[in-house]
C-alpha cells in the first residue's frame, strides 16, 4: 500500500497543481463552502445528485462513472478521486487527504507571486461554521485564517447562524475585507444592511465584485437568529447592482454568489451584464465552466478541497478570452505554508486535546453527501433512535462534513464536522404519520421543484426507523409513498402518533440535549460503529 | 397595545418635478378578527383600515387595508413634487381613532 | 430539516380562486390578461405573517390617462382581500409596497384599473414552507 501510494504521488506534484498558462490581465481565485475545515480531510463527492426539469442530466447533476465519461477523466486518476465517489476508499488510500488552509495558502501565495497585482482571492461563504473550534470561537478562528489569506471579499450563509450581533461585530471589527451581501435588506424599512459591491483594480482593469448571500437563510436556518434581516434572490436588485457597477466603470463584473448552482444558472439568464458567477452553497465541483449566454459559471466544490483559478483577458472594457482550472488541493503533495500552519496551530491550541480525543472507530466509510442518505447521517439516526428512545429519527440533509475511511478513528473533531451548529438541540416529540409525510413532501419540494428559484439547496431529510419511496418527478404532495415503520414492517398510519427524535429545528425554544453530545455518547458506547447499506428508500423511475 | 406612533421616511429636499419615495410604518396589532382567545371566544377585529396621504391639503394617494395586512402595517409609495410644502399622512383605526404625521419638503 | 413544534402546515392553502375571480369581475368587468403589472414577491416566504409585496404598473401617470386603483388579493387566505391602492397623477408612478399575511402556499394577484377603464394584471405564487435544510 505504501508503495502504491508513493508511486501515485510521484505522478503528482505541487508544480503540477499550479501549472497554468497565464492569460490576460486578471486572475480570479475562488474557494467556497470551506465549512471551517482548517486541516486536511477526506471528502467523498456524492454518488446521487439528481436534477429535475430542464437541468436533468446536466452538470452538476451527474455523478460517478457518468461524470468521468462526461469530462473524459480516466478511472483511478487523481481527478477521478477528487471529483467523484468512484472507488473512493481505495483512491483515498492512494492519493491521501485533501484541503487544509495551510496547503491552500501555499497555492494562493504562489499564484499571487506569479500574478502580482492581478489576482483577486474571493470566498463564497459558509466559511465560519462546521467545526468544533469555529463553534467555540463563533467563527473567530476562520476569520483569522481568512484575514491571513489576504482575502479580497466574501459573501455568506451559515455565518448568519451566529446571529445578527455577532455578524455585525465581525464585519465591523474583525474582518480585514468586505462582507458583500447585496440581497440582504432590513425587515423594517427594506433598506440595504451590507455593502453590495466592491470595486478593485487588477492588472489595470476595473473589476466589480457583487456579493449575493444565500437567499433562503431565514428559511433554511432559524429566522429568530436574524430577525431584522430579510434575504431573497431579488434578480431586479442584482441587475441594479450590475448596472451601477458598469456605470461606475467596471470592465469586469463578478457575482460572488451563495445562491446554489441551479439558482445561479437561472439568475444568469435573467440578469444582463454579469461576466462571471462564482457560485457556491450546493457544493458542486465542476472541472469546467458552464456558460449561460456570455456569463461563466464556476463551481469550486467545498471543504477547501479545490481552488478555482480563472484568468480573464479584457479588451475595450469587456472580457474577450478566459482560461479556467479547478485545482484539487491534494494535501500530501503540497508544502504547507508555514505562516498559515502557525495560525492553525494557534487557533486550535486551546481545544486541541478535546478535538483529537478518540471516541471510537468505524468499520465502514462514513460520508454525508447524496440526495437521499449518507452513512454518517445513518449513524446520527442510529444515535437518535438509541439515545433518545425514539421510533423514528429525522436528520437534516446538510451537505457539509468530512468523510471517514473504514478503520479510521472517530474523534470529537469528526463528530463536530457533521453536527456543529448553533441550534443543536435534539428534540423528542410525537408526530402523526400524516405529519411525517407532510415533512418529507415539503423537503422533497425544496429539492426537486422544477423551478430552481423554489429550491433551497439542501439534500433530502435523512430518516431512521422509517422507509419510503420517492418519485422526484411528481408534483408537491405526490412524491412520497409507501411509508413504512422498519421495526415492524407495517405501513405508517397517518392517524397514529409516533415518537420522533430529530435535530436542527429552526423553531425558537426547541429543547433537548445537543446533537454532538448524543452522537459522541453513542459512538463511545458502541466502541466500533458499523453502518449497513441503507435500503429503506426506494427511488421510483 | 403600546402607544401608537406613526413613522415616516421622506426626503427633506427634492428637485421640482422629481418623483420621491415615501415609506411609512405604524405600530398596530392589526387584529384580524380570525383569532380566538384562550377561552375560545373570537377576538374582535381591530385594524387600521385606511391610510391617506395629502400634499398641501390635496389627497393624492390612499390605501384601503384588509385584515390580511401584517401587524405594524408598512406602506411605501411615491409622489411627484412640483413645489415646496407639507405632507399630511393619516391612519384610520376601526375604533375611530385617527393617527396623523406630517413632513415638510423643500423643492428647489 | 425538520421541526419541533411545527406551526405551519405547508401545501396549497384552501385556494378560493372563485372569490378572486368574482372580485376582479366586480372591479373591471372581466379578468384581464396577465400583463402590465410587475409584482415583486418572494418565491418562498421567510415568514407567512409578514410577506413583503411590491408592485409597479407599467402605465402613464398623466392628467389624461393614469392608474386609478390597484387591488391586491390572495386566493388562499380566509378572505381574498389584501389592499386597494388609490393613485392620482401626483403619485408620479403607480407603485407601492406593503407586507401581508399568507395562510399557506397560494397565489397573489394585483389588478390595476386605469382612468379610461383599461385593466392590467400580474400574479405570482408564494410558497410557504417548513424550511430547515441547507448546503
Ligand atoms: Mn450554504
Ligand atoms: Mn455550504
Amino acid at each position: 500500500l505504501a508503495l502504491r501510494r508513493a508511486a501515485a504521488q510521484q505522478t503528482l506534484s505541487q508544480d503540477d497543481l499550479l501549472r497554468f498558462d497565464p492569460l490576460g490581465q486578471v486572475t480570479l481565485l475562488h474557494v467556497t463552502d470551506v465549512h471551517a475545515q482548517l486541516r486536511p480531510l477526506y471528502f467523498r463527492e456524492p454518488s446521487v445528485n439528481l436534477g429535475v426539469g430542464a437541468v436533468a442530466g446536466d452538470p452538476p447533476h451527474i455523478t460517478g462513472r457518468d461524470f468521468l465519461a462526461r469530462y473524459d477523466i480516466p478511472a483511478d486518476s487523481p481527478e477521478c478521486y477528487a471529483l467523484t465517489s468512484v472507488d473512493f476508499t481505495a483512491l483515498a488510500r492512494t492519493y491521501g487527504r485533501v484541503g487544509g488552509l495551510d496547503r491552500l495558502a501555499t497555492l494562493v501565495n504562489a499564484i499571487r507571486a506569479e500574478r502580482p497585482d492581478q489576482t483577486l482571492f474571493l470566498d463564497g461563504g459558509d466559511t465560519w461554521q462546521g467545526s468544533y473550534t469555529s463553534l467555540q470561537t463563533n467563527g473567530a478562528d476562520m476569520i483569522r485564517a481568512f484575514n491571513a489569506l489576504k482575502t479580497d471579499a466574501m459573501t455568506a450563509h451559515w455565518e448568519f447562524t451566529y446571529g445578527e450581533a455577532r455578524v455585525r461585530a465581525a464585519v465591523e471589527g474583525e474582518l480585514d475585507f468586505p462582507f458583500l451581501c447585496g440581497n440582504v435588506i432590513d425587515a423594517t424599512w427594506e433598506e440595504p444592511v451590507f455593502e453590495s459591491t466592491q470595486m478593485f483594480e487588477r492588472g489595470g482593469v476595473a473589476v466589480a465584485v457583487i456579493g449575493q448571500a444565500f437567499p433562503y437563510t431565514p428559511i433554511a436556518n432559524p429566522r429568530h437568529l436574524i430577525p431584522e434581516w430579510s434575504f431573497g434572490i431579488r434578480p431586479e436588485m442584482v441587475q441594479e447592482h450590475v448596472d451601477n457597477a458598469r456605470a461606475n466603470g467596471a470592465e469586469v463584473v463578478v457575482l460572488l454568489s451563495h445562491n446554489g448552482f441551479d439558482v445561479d444558472r437561472k439568475l444568469a439568464s435573467l440578469v444582463n451584464g454579469i461576466d462571471v458567477i462564482l457560485t457556491g452553497h450546493t457544493h458542486d465541483a465542476l472541472p469546467r465552466e458552464v456558460t449561460v449566454g456570455k456569463t461563466l459559471l464556476i463551481a469550486s466544490g467545498s471543504h477547501g478541497k479545490f481552488l478555482s483559478r480563472l484568468d480573464l483577458e479584457v479588451k475595450d472594457g469587456r472580457v474577450t478570452d478566459y482560461r479556467y482550472r479547478l485545482i484539487p488541493v491534494f494535501s500530501d503533495v503540497i508544502t504547507p505554508d508555514p505562516e498559515m500552519a502557525k495560525v492553525i496551530t494557534e487557533v486550535r491550541a486551546p481545544y486541541e486535546a478535546e478535538c483529537t480525543r478518540v471516541l471510537g472507530q468505524t468499520d465502514d466509510l462514513l460520508y454525508r453527501r447524496g440526495n437521499f442518505n449518507g452513512s454518517f447521517d445513518d449513524l446520527i439516526c442510529q444515535a437518535l433512535l438509541a439515545e433518545r428512545d425514539a421510533e423514528i429519527a429525522l436528520s437534516p440533509g446538510f451537505r457539509w462534513g468530512a468523510t471517514l475511511l473504514p478503520g479510521q478513528d472517530i474523534t470529537v473533531d469528526d463528530v463536530y464536522s457533521m453536527t456543529s451548529i448553533t441550534y443543536p438541540n435534539a428534540y423528542r416529540q410525537p408526530m402523526t404519520g400524516a405529519m411525517l409525510k407532510t415533512v418529507l413532501e415539503d423537503v422533497a419540494d425544496n429539492l426537486f421543484n422544477t423551478d430552481p428559484f423554489y429550491q433551497q439547496g439542501g439534500d433530502m431529510v435523512r430518516v431512521g426507523g422509517m422507509g419510503y419511496a420517492i418519485d422526484i418527478h411528481k408534483p408537491m404532495g405526490e412524491r412520497i409513498s409507501d411509508l413504512t415503520l422498519l421495526a415492524t414492517g407495517d405501513p405508517i398510519d397517518p392517524a397514529r402518533e409516533y415518537i420522533v427524535a430529530g435535530w436542527a429545528s429552526v423553531n425558537e425554544g426547541t429543547e433537548g440535549p445537543p446533537i454532538y453530545d448524543i452522537v459522541s455518547q453513542y459512538i463511545e458506547r458502541q466502541g466500533t460503529v458499523s453502518v449497513p447499506e441503507n435500503t429503506a428508500i426506494t427511488i421510483k423511475a | 397595545m403600546a402607544t401608537i406612533r406613526p413613522r415616516v421616511k421622506a426626503p427633506k429636499k427634492a428637485a421640482a418635478g422629481e418623483i420621491i419615495e415615501i415609506k411609512t410604518l405604524i405600530n398596530h396589532d392589526m387584529e384580524s378578527g380570525q383569532r380566538k382567545d384562550k377561552d375560545g371566544n373570537p377576538i374582535p377585529r381591530q385594524i387600521i383600515h385606511k391610510f391617506t396621504a395629502e400634499f398641501n391639503g390635496t389627497e393624492f394617494f390612499s390605501v384601503d387595508l384588509a385584515p390580511a395586512i401584517s401587524a405594524n402595517p408598512y406602506l411605501s409609495f411615491n409622489a411627484k413634487v412640483d413645489e415646496s410644502g407639507e405632507f399630511t399622512f393619516r391612519w384610520f383605526d376601526d375604533d375611530g381613532s385617527v393617527y396623523e404625521d406630517t413632513k415638510s419638503i423643500e423643492v428647489t | 430539516a425538520v421541526v419541533a413544534g411545527l406551526t405551519v402546515i405547508p401545501g396549497l392553502a384552501n385556494a378560493d380562486e372563485a372569490a378572486v375571480t368574482e372580485a376582479i369581475k366586480g372591479m373591471v368587468g372581466d379578468v384581464p390578461d396577465e400583463s402590465g403589472v410587475a409584482l415583486d414577491l418572494p418565491e418562498i416566504a421567510e415568514n407567512g405573517n409578514t410577506v413583503p409585496l411590491s408592485f409597479t404598473v407599467d402605465a402613464p401617470m398623466g392628467e389624461d390617462l393614469y392608474v386609478k386603483d390597484v387591488m391586491v388579493m390572495a386566493d388562499g387566505n380566509p378572505s381574498p382581500d389584501v389592499a386597494v391602492f388609490h393613485f392620482t397623477p401626483m403619485s408620479g408612478v403607480a407603485a407601492g409596497s406593503t407586507r401581508m399575511r399568507l395562510a399557506g402556499t397560494q397565489n397573489v394577484v394585483a389588478v390595476a384599473r386605469l382612468s379610461d377603464g383599461t385593466a392590467l394584471m400580474g400574479s405570482k405564487q408564494v410558497k410557504v414552507t417548513i424550511g430547515g435544510c441547507g448546503g
